[in-house]
């Protein structure tokens, strides 16, 4: 098999295919013999599942699916359910689950002709920005092994930045898409809340979950964001409208014109200087290419972390009830003398990670009788202007930018036993979701230490293609969209 | 430890009852609250299950509109409000046959609210006020193996069903109902006999006690005649017939007013009502009540029912069970206070269908009525449940009416048929019941005359009075099938 294969951006992997001048399968086997040779090393993929990969892979073969991504393998991640594929949420706590049926997503993205290789490492129940809250141990950035490749969604950012799939698939409560793909140097992308079925995506915060895109070009991204995207009766949080043209954004990449507002409150203290430099050189790239560029306040945003860490918590706190070993899952203590709330417990307490427990607990507390008020209801209120923040910059701005996160990869260790510090990593990221607009993480180019600096560009809801407009003109300019052929290291 | 009982009458002769009444109906839609499964009751152990209501990760939920619409009729029917804006909440707390470990419920957004519900007892109307009409999904159901009677103390392990489990469930509450008096029982009983009627007229529920598609909470407190400060409640769970909603409230007021009496408090909680001894014992105490953590359902979308659908819904509403009940009453010559009784003792609906069958009005009513609802009074059950067929009352009446059954002796064929013996027909031929023939009759006209001279004197000095004690003797000699006017006849006849 060629090696070669597995360096092809999607777009190029499906001309190939199409073409015949290689086989779906072909390329599928050179994504599996690539994983089983680093996957060891990244820790990326959690279960593999090649017979599935082949036998998809061979349905494109007989033409039996075609379309613009048929036979491009993609790394899922395991917060996704897939019908008899192991999915576990990077949780014991359903280790040895097989799931009846298939996310709607992956529906779809198998009538797509879309390869599933397996299924990525995670923090536990997406709550993470490292990986390192894995059942299953952490996932490695490829550009700095001791590093992490961000999370919750690491595995799908290590899979994509490292060779391992053209493609992946994130979740995004509060940054897990965008944070990992910029400190990977991949493109990610948070669509519209609601753009996406949720239907099959393991809940973490219900009004904040959205799966989205993970890719090596915008375009690519693009392409798979239109597969995945749509109204899903399933979904009673699903938009019942046309998806934004986010492919024809992708290929056209002109901003001229275009209103481009730099949030003002993200920058400053916290914020690593090679991120401002390279941040700010973006922005005068976006302006040279006859951007209108101006500085917008958003006042909230400040508050944006705070409210999270409650709203997020609370939901979680009542979507991992369910895990209880009763139905499905592990089961602990059951020794034919406990009772059915001794066996819950035991359960959870053996099943359920320490940061899971945590939040578990935060939002337990904030949900209480007597706080609710004070810290759910205020939260949403905070929600509320966060919107409204958003909103108001919208009607002088087409889309907002900020760095994608403060800082670059952090060393894998460096922030596990400070949940503070580790919060911090998705400080940019977080308003998006409160307000569920879309947005997206571009690389934009080194920082002085070497590692993937992120550009984030925030969009107004259903305005999606904005994202692929600025993501594509910046990575035409930087040539970001090569950015990973300097990872060599694998 | 025994519990100390004050007399019904007595308690509410100084104590003013409040009542409340929460009661749960299940949605006869096709299909559940929030997927698509089957709603049919009796279907084997988890067969009607889908991820969703199994609660599978990723699952999502996505709202009935025929459940929407059905508690809007509800809402209608009970002249409620009906909101145009309000929300799904999730309920929290741990529980096996919960598959979320929560429940979408209503919390203080409910779909319908401020509406009433008159009723009439003992030609006393009462307005019962309802507060709230909410829509939320039903739980599994759990049985307890190995213990006695199915309960989780003693058993060995447990089964869940989750046929149950996301059944549109209406939650149908009332505001505090005072100024019943001593008719509290009662009206608690025609409350909700009225709105089972209400509810199958309106065709969203087969509001079925006995398989569980109506069930009833009652809530009591006593507070000292006079007062305005409501006292401590109880909350009676899952009372689950008509006859079981009224002996509650009369168990619970003679309770609390015996506890009362002996100065100690009545504590606020929950218990259990027991249909074989129709008293109630504690379950969960509410004042160590769980925290349910309710926050609006982030996996729904608001509820918004539009004008047009709530008008719509309107106009389609059948005529109130009061209306239905008065031309019923005028075709057949009850009275309003026939229908009352009939109602309230849950037999009108028994009474037309025996008409149906062929029985006069007069004869149906009597046989309901006058002794069928004591038959199943002393049998423990309601009086629906009594196993004897409509067309088998009728049946029997039609041989009383013809003269071959005397009325003892139809009471005796109808309880013959309800120990399940057997028909209408064979049970008299097996028993070898008729009515007795003439001679026979006159065989013991005479004997029972001789056997009491001296009465027999005095129904010959033309003490009429006198007859009684000797028809009593011949219908004794005769098992019963003596035809009592004809002997009284004879009586006269042979005495002189």
């Amino acid at each position: 098999m060629t090696p070669e294969l597995t360096r092809l951006t999607a777009v190029e992997t499906a001309a190939k295919i199409a073409a015949r001048e290689v086989t779906a399968v072909e390329v599928a086997q050179a994504h599996l013999d690539r994983i089983a040779e680093v996957n060891g090393t990244l820790n990326a993929f959690l279960h593999i599942d090649t017979d599935g990969a082949l036998t998809q892979a061979k349905r494109v073969d007989a033409g039996e699916v075609e379309g613009p991504l048929a036979g491009v393998p993609l790394a899922l991640k395991d917060v996704i359910v897939t019908r008899n594929v192991p999915t576990t949420a990077g949780s014991k706590i359903l280790e040895g689950w097989i799931p009846p049926y298939d996310a709607t997503i992956v529906e779809r993205m198998r009538d797509a002709g879309i390869v599933v290789l397996g299924k990525t490492n995670m923090d536990e129940f997406a709550m993470g920005s490292s990986t390192e809250h894995s059942a299953y141990g952490a996932a490695h950035n490829p550009w700095d092994l001791e590093r992490t490749p961000g999370g919750s969604g690491g595995g799908s950012s290590a899979a994509v930045a490292g060779f391992l799939a053209p493609l992946g698939i994130g979740t995004d409560t509060g940054g897990s898409i965008r944070q990992p793909a910029a400190v990977t140097g991949t493109v990610g992308t948070k669509p519209t809340y609601g753009g996406v079925s949720r239907y099959g995506l393991i809940a973490f915060s219900s009004s904040l979950d959205q799966a989205g895109p993970c890719a090596r070009t915008v375009l690519d991204a693009a392409l798979l964001h239109a597969v995945i995207a749509g109204h899903d009766p399933r979904d009673s949080t699903s938009i019942d409208a046309d998806v934004p043209p986010v492919v024809d954004a992708a290929r056209d990449g002109d901003v001229s014109g275009m209103r481009v507002g730099v949030v003002k409150e993200f920058a400053g203290e916290g914020y690593q200087d090679g991120v401002t430099v390279r941040f700010e050189e973006a922005v005068a790239t976006l302006a040279g290419l006859g951007a209108d560029v101006v500085e917008v306040s958003c006042p909230h945003f400040d508050y944006a972390l705070a409210a999270y860490y409650l709203i997020a918590p609370s939901e979680a706190s009542s979507n991992l009830a369910r895990y209880d070993a009763m139905r499905y899952g592990l089961r602990v203590g059951d020794d034919g003398d406990a009772s059915a709330e001794e066996v819950m417990a035991a359960t959870r307490a053996a099943g359920f990670g320490a940061e899971v427990k945590r939040r578990i607990m935060l939002g337990t507390y904030a949900l209480s009788a007597g706080y609710y008020d004070a810290y759910y209801g205020q939260a949403q209120k905070v929600r509320t202007l966060i919107t409204r923040d958003f909103e108001n910059a919208f009607t002088t701005v087409d889309v907002l930018v900020s760095p994608t996160t403060p800082t670059t990869a952090f060393k894998l260790g460096e922030r596990v036993d400070d949940p503070l510090a580790m919060y911090l990593a998705d400080l940019c990221t977080i308003p998006s979701n409160l307000y569920g607009g879309p947005a997206m993480s571009v690389p934009c180019g080194l920082s002085d230490d070497g590692l993937p600096v992120g550009f984030q560009v925030m969009a107004p809801v259903l305005a999606d293609d904005r994202l692929y407009r600025v993501g594509a003109a910046l990575e035409r300019a930087t040539g970001s969209d090569r950015l990973l052929e300097q990872v060599t290291n694998l | 430890m025994t519990t100390t009982l004050g007399a019904y009458d007595d308690v509410l002769d100084r104590y003013a009852p409040v009542l409340g009444l929460e009661t749960h109906v299940e949605l006869g839609t096709a299909t559940k609250l929030f997927c698509g499964c089957s709603t049919a009751f009796g279907a084997p152990p988890n067969t009607q299950v889908c991820p969703t209501c199994l609660g599978l990760p990723g699952s999502l939920p996505v709202t009935n509109e025929a459940a929407i619409e059905f508690t809007v009729k509800i809402g209608l029917a009970l002249h409620c409000e009906i909101a145009t804006w309000c929300r799904f909440a999730r309920k929290n707390y741990f529980y096996p046959d919960m598959p979320k470990d929560y429940q979408v419920s209503q919390y203080d957004e409910p779909l319908c609210t401020d509406g009433y519900l008159d009723v009439v007892v003992g030609g006393e109307a009462f307005r019962v006020e309802i507060e709230r009409v909410h829509l939320e999904e039903d739980t599994g159901k759990s049985l307890h193996v190995g213990g006695a009677t199915g309960r989780i103390h003693g058993a060995t392990h447990s089964l869940v069903d989750y046929n149950r489990a996301g059944i549109p469930l209406v939650e149908i509450v009332t505001r505090p109902v005072q100024g019943t008096g001593h008719k509290a029982a009662e009206v608690a009983r025609a409350y909700v006999t009225e709105l089972r009627d209400v509810l199958r007229d309106l065709g969203v529920s087969d509001v079925r006690m006995e398989q569980g598609s109506l069930r009833c909470d009652v809530n009591l407190s006593l507070m000292p005649a006079g007062a305005t400060q409501l006292g401590t409640r109880t909350e009676t769970k899952n009372v689950n017939s008509l006859r079981s909603v009224e002996r509650a409230v009369r168990h619970e007021v003679e309770r609390q007013g015996a506890r009362l009496d002996a100065g100690e408090r009545v504590v606020q909680e929950t218990r259990h009502f027991h249909e074989d001894s129709g008293t109630t014992s504690p379950g969960r105490s509410k004042e160590e009540a769980q925290d349910y953590r309710y926050f609006p359902e982030p996996d729904l979308v608001p509820l918004a029912p539009a004008r047009e659908l709530v008008e719509g819904l309107r106009a389609t509403l059948p005529e109130p069970p009061s209306v239905r009940r008065a031309a019923f009453a005028e075709v057949n010559g009850f009275t309003a206070i026939d229908l009352e009784q009939m109602v309230n003792a849950g037999v009108l609906d028994l009474v037309g269908e025996t008409i149906a069958a062929g029985a006069s009005p007069t004869k149906s009513k009597g046989w309901w009525l006058g002794y069928l609802v004591g038959r199943a009074n002393e049998l423990d059950v309601e009086v629906s449940e009594l196993a004897i067929t409509v067309a088998q009352v009728a049946r029997i009446s039609e041989l009383e009416d013809s003269g071959e059954l005397t009325n003892k002796l139809a009471r005796q064929v109808a309880d013959a048929v309800i120990a399940g013996e057997g028909d209408v027909d064979a049970v008299i031929e097996s028993h070898g019941w008729k009515v007795a023939g003439e001679d026979e009759l006159i065989v013991a006209v005479d004997a029972a005359l001789a056997a009491q001279p001296d009465i027999a004197a005095k129904i010959r000095d033309g003490n009429q009075g006198a007859v009684g004690p000797i028809v009593g003797a011949v219908m004794k000699a005769t098992g019963g099938a003596a035809d009592a006017t004809r002997a009284r006849e004879l009586i006269l006849e042979r005495a002189s």
